[in-house]
C-alpha cells in the first residue's frame, strides 16, 4: 500500500520533469522563450508568468552526475582551460554545453534567450553567467542581492531589490516575451507557492516524530527538486505538494520510515542533522553509508537552498514584488555565520538529533567557508558532537567511499559510546 | 583464566594484545599485514598469546634461575619458531625448484640449497650460541630476506645457478610461507626451547605450569583499517578512532588529547575522563600528513625508515619545505640536494612539514589539551617527536607529551578493553 503510495509522488515528479525538458527541446520550434537562471533565489513564478520556459544549469549539473556523466564533462572543461580549482558545478555545465547541450533527461537543451542572475550571493553564479553569454551571445540580467550582514532583510535591501526587478527584470522580459507584465497572473503563482510552501513544511516537519517518515536530507533532495526549480508556483506544482504530504502524512500514521537504499528505515538507530550539499557522482552509495548504519536525517540545511521556509516565510500574493524580493535575500546560503550557526543549532534542537555531521564540498565557498566554526559553534551550544566530511558535489575524484565509511562509523560508534557512558 | 582480545588490523601491521581478567595486558603480539587478514590476525593472536604465556612463566623462572635465563628460553624459543619457518620456506622452495630451473641445471640447484639452508640454520643457531641480541624487532620476511640474499650471493655460480635463480625462488615462496597458517604457538615449540636451555631446577615447572594454564578468550574486539575484512560479527568491530582513545586513556589516564600518526592516515581525537572521544578529525583527501610520506622520503633518499629520524636530528638549520604533497615534497627533495643543501637539514623540514600538517588536524579537532599522547609508528621518530614538541610549545603552551614504548600496540590495546567491556 505505502509502497504504491511512494511510488506516486515519485512517478508525478519523474512525469513533471519530462514533460519539462520536453517542452525545452521544443523551444526552439514551439518558440517559447527560454530563461536560463540559477536555484537560489529565482523568479520562477515571474518567469513563468510571461510564458517563458526556466532552465537550471545547476539541476543539469547534479542531474549529469547522478547520472555518471559529470567526470566526462568535467575534463571537457579543464581542457577548455578550466582549472582544477573551479567550482566544478560550472565545468559540468560548461562541458555539457560544449557537448552538444543534452540534458540530463536525454533532450536537447535549447539555447538561453537570456539570462536571468537573481541572486549575486555567489561570485561563481556571475563568473558562471559571464562565460555562458560569451557562448551564447545573449542578454543577461542581473539582480544585486545584499548578504544578510546583520542577520535580516532590511527594509533598505527590500526594496533595492524590489526596485530592480521593477526596473530591469520586468522590463527585460517584456522585451523578450513581447507581453505585458501581469500582475494578477503572478500574484496567482504566488498563492500557489504558498500553498505548496506550506505542504513542504509540514512534510518537514514530520521528521520530529519518531520514527522520522522522512529522511530529511538524501529524501528531500526529491522533495524541494520542484519546489526550488521550475514547478514553484504552477498548479502542477502545487499538485505534487499535496500528495506528497498527504503520502509523508499516511507513512507517519502507519508508523512507517523513509525508503532508503537498505530498504524501509524505520529502525532508527541515529537522528542526524546534516550541513551542506550532498555528493551527487555517489548519491546513493553516501546514503547507503548513513541507511546501513540504522541514521537518518531528520533536517538539513541543503534542503533549504531555495528558501527557508520553516523559519516563516511563504511567499504573499498580496505584495508580489516585495515578496519576490525577500525570496532572492532568503536563500540559506544569503544567510550569515551566526544565523546558520543559530538555524543548525535550533534543528538539533527541536529535532533531537543525535548528532550532526557537516558535509563539505571542495566546490562551493558559499557552503565551506566557516563550516569549521559552525562545527564548534553549535557543539557548544547543543553539547551535540558534530562530524565533517568532505568531498565535492559533481567531481568523482573527490569522493573516497573507504574514508568516508570510516568515519561515519567511528561518528556513529562515538554517538553510541556517549549514549552508553550516559546511561550508566 | 578468562581473557580478552583486541586486533587492530593496520595497513602495514597487524597487532593483538592480550589481557587478564582485570584488564591488565598479558601478552602482545605484531606482525606485518599481509593480503590475507584472517592469517594476520591469527598471527598476531598467536604471537600475543605466546607472549601472554611468557608473562605467566616469567615469575616462577626468575625465582628459579634468574632474569637471564628467562631470555635465554624466550631466545630459545624464537629460535625454534624460526627454524620452522626456515623448514618451511624450504620445502616450497624445493617444491617450485623443478619449475624454476632446465632440468640440467637440477641437480646443482638442490646442492645449493641445501648447503643456502645449512648455513642460514647453522647462522640462527650460531645466533643463540652467541647470546646475541634475542628478539630482532624484524619479520620473519625482511630478517630471512636479507640473510637469504646474503648468503646466496656468496654461494651463487654465475655460470649455473645464478643468484637471480635463488631470490626468484625466494620472492615466490616468501609470499607462500607468509599466507599459510604456521603452528608457531607455545605449547608446540616450549619442550623443544626448553632442552635448549641447561635447566635449572623449577624452570621446566614454570613453564609446563604456563603451557597448561587455561587460557580461554572470553571476548575479542577488532579494529583498524582492515577491520571490516576480520572474521568478526559486526558488534565485535570497533573503529580505530575509539579504540585509540580508550588505549590511550588506559596508558596515560590524564590524557585528553590523542595524535595517531600511522601508515595511510593521521587521526587528531579528544577524550574524556573516561577515555570516551568527544571529537576528532581524520585526513581526507590527502596522504600528505601520514607515516607513507616518510616512507616516500626515505625511498627517495635511499635509506631505511628508521635512519630518517636521526639523521634528522642532527640538523642545524632546517630547510623550510613548502609542499605538504608527497609527491612534490620528493621533487623539492631532489631540488634541494642539487642546490647542495644538507640532507639532515632537508630532512628536518621534511619532518616538520609532516607534524605541521598532523598539527592543523589537531587544530580542527579542538586543539591540545593536556595531557597530550602522541602514538603510532611515527612517534617512534625522533626528529618527528622533535618536531612535534616544538611546535605544540608554540601553539599550545607547556603540555606533557606521552609517548609509550608500546604505543604501537595502542589501538589493539583499546579493542581488547572494548572486548573486556562487553563481556
Ligand atoms: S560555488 Fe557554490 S553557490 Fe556558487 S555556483 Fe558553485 S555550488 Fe553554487
Amino acid at each position: 500500500m505505502t509502497e504504491i503510495a511512494k511510488d506516486r509522488s515519485m512517478e508525478i515528479q519523474k512525469e513533471m520533469l519530462a514533460d519539462h525538458y520536453r517542452r525545452l527541446e521544443d523551444a526552439p520550434k514551439s518558440g517559447e522563450p527560454v530563461v536560463y537562471t540559477f536555484v537560489p533565489g529565482n523568479l520562477n513564478e515571474l518567469v513563468r508568468s510571461f510564458d517563458a520556459l526556466p532552465v537550471f544549469p545547476e539541476i543539469n549539473a547534479l542531474q549529469s552526475a547522478m547520472r555518471g556523466k559529470s567526470a566526462g564533462y568535467i575534463a571537457t572543461a579543464e581542457k577548455a582551460g578550466h582549472s582544477e580549482d573551479v567550482c566544478s558545478y560550472v565545468k559540468c555545465d560548461v562541458g555539457m554545453a560544449r557537448s552538444g547541450n543534452v540534458g540530463p533527461t536525454g533532450t536537447r537543451l535549447p539555447r538561453p534567450d537570456l539570462l536571468l542572475l537573481s541572486y549575486t550571493g555567489c561570485y561563481t553564479f556571475m563568473k558562471w553567467f559571464e562565460l555562458l553569454r560569451e557562448e551564447y551571445d545573449c542578454p543577461v540580467v542581473f539582480v544585486q542581492v545584499p548578504y544578510q550582514g546583520d542577520g535580516s532583510i532590511t527594509p533598505g535591501h527590500r526594496a533595492y531589490v524590489a526596485r530592480q526587478i521593477r526596473e530591469t527584470v520586468i522590463p527585460a522580459l517584456e522585451r523578450l516575451t513581447g507581453k505585458p507584465y501581469d500582475e494578477g497572473r503572478l500574484r496567482e503563482s504566488l498563492a500557489r507557492s504558498a500553498r505548496a510552501e506550506e505542504d513542504l513544511v509540514a512534510v518537514f516537519e514530520s521528521a520530529m516524530r519518531r520514527p522520522s517518515p522522512i529522511d530529511a536530507y538524501f529524501g528531500a533532495v526529491y522533495y524541494v527538486g520542484p519546489i526550488f526549480s521550475a514547478f514553484r508556483g504552477t498548479e502542477e506544482g502545487a499538485e505534487y505538494y499535496r500528495t506528497l504530504r498527504e503520502e509523508v502524512e499516511e507513512r507517519a500514521r502507519q508508523g512507517l520510515g523513509p525508503s532508503t537504499p537498505s530498504g524501509v528505515l524505520t529502525r532508527q538507530k541515529y537522528r542526524l542533522v546534516v550541513e551542506g550539499p550532498p555528493n551527487w557522482t555517489h548519491f546513493r552509495d553516501f546514503w547507503k553509508l548513513f541507511s546501513d548504519e540504522g541514521a537518518v536525517v531528520v533536517a538539513s540545511t541543503y534542503s533549504k537552498v531555495g528558501g527557508t521556509y520553516d523559519f516563516g516565510f511563504r511567499h504573499d500574493m498580496e505584495d508580489p514584488l516585495g515578496t519576490l524580493a525577500d525570496y532572492c535575500g532568503g536563500c540559506y546560503t544569503n544567510i550569515d555565520l551566526p544565523g546558520r550557526v543559530r538555524m543548525l543549532a535550533d534543528y538539533v534542537e527541536r529535532y533531537s538529533a543525535d548528532g550532526f555531521v557537516i558535509h563539505s564540498v571542495k566546490s562551493c565557498n558559499s557552503f565551506s567557508a566557516g563550516q569549521l566554526t559552525i562545527l564548534r559553534e553549535v557543539e557548544k551550544r547543543t553539547g551535540v558532537p558534530g562530524a565533517f566530511f568532505e568531498s565535492d558535489l559533481v567531481d568523482p575524484r573527490y569522493f573516497s567511499p573507504a574514508n568516508l565509511k570510516n568515519r561515519l562509523e567511528s561518528y556513529l560508534q562515538m554517538i553510541e559510546a556517549r549514549r552508553g557512558a550516559a546511561a550508566r | 583464566m578468562k581473557t580478552f582480545v583486541g586486533i587492530d588490523l593496520g595497513s602495514t601491521t597487524t597487532k593483538a594484545v592480550v589481557l587478564d581478567e582485570e584488564g591488565a595486558v598479558l601478552g602482545r603480539g605484531i606482525t606485518n599485514s599481509r593480503s590475507n587478514y584472517d592469517l594476520a590476525a591469527e598471527v598476531a593472536r598467536t604471537e600475543a598469546f605466546v607472549s601472554a604465556r611468557f608473562s605467566l612463566l616469567r615469575a616462577g623462572v626468575e625465582r628459579a634461575a634468574g632474569p637471564a635465563a628467562l631470555d635465554r628460553l624466550l631466545r630459545a624459543f624464537r629460535l625454534e619458531q624460526r627454524l620452522v619457518q626456515w623448514a618451511r620456506l624450504r620445502q616450497w622452495i624445493e617444491a617450485s625448484a623443478p619449475r624454476a630451473a632446465p632440468a640440467s641445471l637440477q641437480s646443482a640447484l638442490a646442492a645449493t640449497l641445501e648447503e643456502l639452508f645449512a648455513r642460514l640454520v647453522a647462522e640462527e643457531e650460531e645466533r643463540f650460541r652467541g647470546d646475541e641480541a634475542a628478539d630482532r624487532s624484524d619479520f620473519f620476511r625482511d630478517a630471512a630476506g636479507s640473510a637469504y640474499a646474503r648468503v646466496a650471493q656468496e654461494i651463487a655460480d654465475p655460470r649455473g645457478v645464478t643468484c637471480d635463480l635463488l631470490i626468484g625462488l625466494y620472492d615466490h615462496s616468501i609470499i607462500a610461507v607468509e599466507n599459510e597458517p604456521l603452528d608457531l604457538g607455545f605449547p608446540n615449540h616450549i619442550r623443544a626451547a626448553l632442552a635448549r636451555c641447561e635447566g635449572a631446577p623449577g624452570v621446566a615447572e614454570a613453564a609446563q605450569a604456563a603451557a597448561s594454564a587455561d587460557l580461554e578468550i572470553a571476548a575479542s574486539v577488532g579494529t583498524g583499517y582492515g577491520r571490516a575484512r576480520l572474521p568478526f560479527p559486526k558488534e565485535q568491530i570497533r573503529s580505530e578512532i575509539l579504540c585509540h582513545g580508550l588505549g590511550a586513556h588506559a596508558m596515560f589516564p590524564a590524557t585528553r588529547t590523542v595524535l595517531d600518526i600511522g601508515g595511510q592516515d593521521t587521526k587528531a581525537i579528544q577524550v574524556d575522563g573516561d577515555g570516551l572521544v568527544t571529537s576528532f578529525q581524520m585526513n581526507d583527501r590527502c596522504a600528505a600528513g601520514c607515516g607513507r610520506y616518510l616512507g616516500y622520503i626515505a625511498d627517495e633518499m635511499n635509506m631505511g625508515l628508521h635512519e630518517l629520524g636521526p639523521l634528522a636530528l642532527e640538523s642545524r638549520a632546517p630547510v623550510r619545505i613548502n609542499s605538504t604533497c608527497t609527491v612534490f615534497a620528493g621533487a623539492e627533495l631532489r631540488e634541494r640536494l642539487s642546490l647542495g643543501e644538507r640532507r639532515e637539514d632537508i630532512l628536518a623540514g621534511l619532518h616538520r612539514a609532516v607534524i605541521l600538517r598532523a598539527m592543523s588536524l589537531v587544530a580542527r579537532s579542538g586543539g591540545i589539551a593536556d595531557e597530550f599522547t602522541f602514538t603510532g609508528g611515527v612517534a617512534k621518530n625522533p626528529a618527528a617527536v622533535l618536531a612535534l614538541r616544538n611546535l605544540v610549545a608554540e601553539n599550545y603552551g607547556e603540555r606533557r607529551i606521552n609517548i609509550s614504548a608500546d604505543s604501537i600496540y595502542t589501538g589493539a590495546l583499546g579493542a581488547a578493553l572494548f572486548a573486556r567491556r562487553a563481556a
